[in-house]
């Protein structure tokens, strides 16, 4: 494989060192894996705190700024950050009106954000905490980890940072959070594995001809594999199984998310399939983002994301934001 | 009797024991996780040993619980809390004793492993290191080696199982077939505490 890095135990350290004189505007601790607003904490304002694995930019560390995240804990690929790290990051943005975390529903993220609130707490920080779980490629039972948490954690950030960035309360912030989780839903179509750096190698064997349905984030392989399907096939797939699972009332967010290694003239060729079915389906789209935004490494494929909006949240939706991967109105 | 340079000498074989099979557990992990795992416990292992050579603890607890804070806070996963609350929780379960008796390692290994229950919601049957340290710890009492044959066999049968936890559990039935990389590394730590009694 020829990859653009110096060896594979340095990848993550040297991307921060490269996000760091990128963006003047964040603190990045190449060192302790941390990266927060250059202003934090704000004063009066709830924190934000996300992280997970490296290997899904722009998510996390390019959602840091005015608007979204407040820090951001990158781990090492595709595995989840330490204890150590998000509690740096919960003290270094607490003001006093308390920090969010952001948890996308993989164990090992869930384990060491508890981990992580249980010894911020004992620093007298308030923590709350939001999971996101919003693919439905993943039987939600008794007997699986639940629902991966993939693109609606995009909308989840930033809707939660906009709350967070008006001065609203912890509570607020949390519910609010909550809520965006509840009402959206995503599914996700592999058209190639990814190479992680510590294995050298696609992480799965697909042969060419076929695609993986139902992909999550780590180059774990989806539910089920087919013959290769048009754009126009895979978006009324990928759509129905949305739909299948949500019942939107209200206008949606669309987010059509490419996964690493598809080119954004697919992407928005996919993304003009994928709107003629929801218009099919009779779902309004109020905004649409196209683009790389929580990848897989050079995963080739695409997610899409829904998620239901009310006047309120597509209010917070169009709130300015100012970050490396999202940023309008300011 | 166990002393805490016994338990050094657990987790350095342990640490090298994840060196030479972290190839074998990183490609277990590839077909249904996400081809890490050997990596990341090595990084952890590493860390383990470093630390352990720099503050060496005097008692077997204080070894133990010294070796969990450090993979908690330098795996990260689901391994890093999973081993760290393994080992953090045996160790203080030993208490202050200087030395302790292999009954009582058996003890607080099983309430180690209850933890680690507690913490990933895993049963047994559920595909993961749980398959491996329940037999370990009911073969405890009869000896380092009976544990290690049991450990071993667990990990194997794995294999025909589907997952219920983990990442492995997101390919619902496609996760059978493979051997469970959690187990197999549990298998590891278990096999090692033969080693480090010379066996």
């Amino acid at each position: 494989m020829r990859m653009l890095i110096n060896v594979p135990e340095t990848v993550v350290a040297d991307a921060l060192r490269g996000l760091a004189a990128a963006h003047p505007e964040l603190t990045v601790d190449v060192e302790n894996r941390v990266i927060v607003r250059r202003d934090a904490p704000v004063a009066g304002k709830v924190g934000l705190v996300s992280g997970g694995g490296s290997g899904h930019e722009p998510l996390h560390g390019g959602f840091v700024g005015p608007g979204m995240l407040s820090a951001a804990c990158p781990g090492e690929v595709f595995t989840s950050p330490v204890p150590d790290q998000m509690v740096r990051a919960a003290a270094a943005v607490d003001s006093g009106a308390g920090v969010l975390f952001i948890v996308k529903n993989y164990t090992g993220d869930v384990l060491n954000f508890d981990m992580a609130a249980e010894l911020a707490e004992d620093e007298g920080i308030q923590v709350a905490k939001v999971l996101v779980n919003d693919d439905v490629a993943v039987t939600d039972s008794l007997y699986t980890a639940g629902r991966r948490g993939t693109g609606a954690t995009l909308f989840v950030e930033k809707i939660a940072g906009a709350a967070a960035e008006e001065g609203q309360p912890l509570e607020r912030v949390e519910s609010i959070a909550r809520q965006v989780n509840e009402n959206s839903r995503s599914f996700g179509v592999a058209l190639s594995a990814c190479t992680t750096y510590a294995k050298g190698s696609p992480t799965f064997d697909l042969p060419d001809g076929e695609l993986e349905l139902g992909i999550g984030i780590h180059g774990e392989p989806g539910r089920e594999r087919r013959a290769m399907m048009t754009s126009r096939e895979i978006a009324d797939f990928a759509v129905h199984a949305v739909l299948d699972d949500m019942s939107p009332r209200n206008p949606v967010l669309l987010l059509v998310n490419g996964m690493g290694a598809t080119p954004l003239l697919e992407l928005y060729g996919f993304n003009a399939e994928v709107q003629r079915v929801l218009t099919e389906r009779g779902v309004a789209v109020a905004r649409t983002l196209v683009g790389n935004y929580v990848t897989s490494l050079d995963m080739a494929g695409a997610s899409v994301t829904l998620c239901q909006v009310d006047e309120e949240t597509l209010r917070l939706w169009d709130a300015p934001v100012k970050t490396a991967g999202l940023r309008w109105g300011m | 009797m166990l002393d805490a340079d016994f338990f050094r000498r657990w987790m350095t074989a342990t640490a090298a024991s994840v060196d030479r099979e972290a190839e074998r557990l990183t490609a277990l992990d590839s077909p249904i996780g996400d081809a890490d795992h050997g990596s990341n416990l090595q990084r952890g292992f590493h860390a383990v040993t470093a630390v352990l050579e720099k503050e060496a603890p005097a008692t077997p607890g204080a070894v133990l619980v010294l070796a969990g804070r450090q993979l908690i806070s330098t795996v990260g996963g689901a391994s890093g809390p999973l081993y760290g609350t393994l080992l953090r929780r045996t160790g203080k379960a030993l208490g202050e004793d200087a030395e302790v008796s292999e009954g009582q390692f058996a003890d607080a290994f099983r309430a180690g492993v209850d933890a680690v229950m507690a913490l990933g919601g895993a049963a047994p049957g559920d595909k993961t290191m749980i398959d491996a340290l329940i037999p370990a710890v009911d073969a405890l009492g009869d000896g380092f080696g009976a544990a290690r044959a049991a450990a071993e066999e667990g990990a194997l049968a794995t294999t025909p199982l589907q997952a219920r936890k983990g990442r492995a559990s997101y390919l619902g039935e496609r996760s059978i077939g493979h051997q469970d990389p959690g187990a197999t590394s549990s298998s590891l730590l278990v096999a090692a505490l033969a080693e480090a009694n010379g066996e």
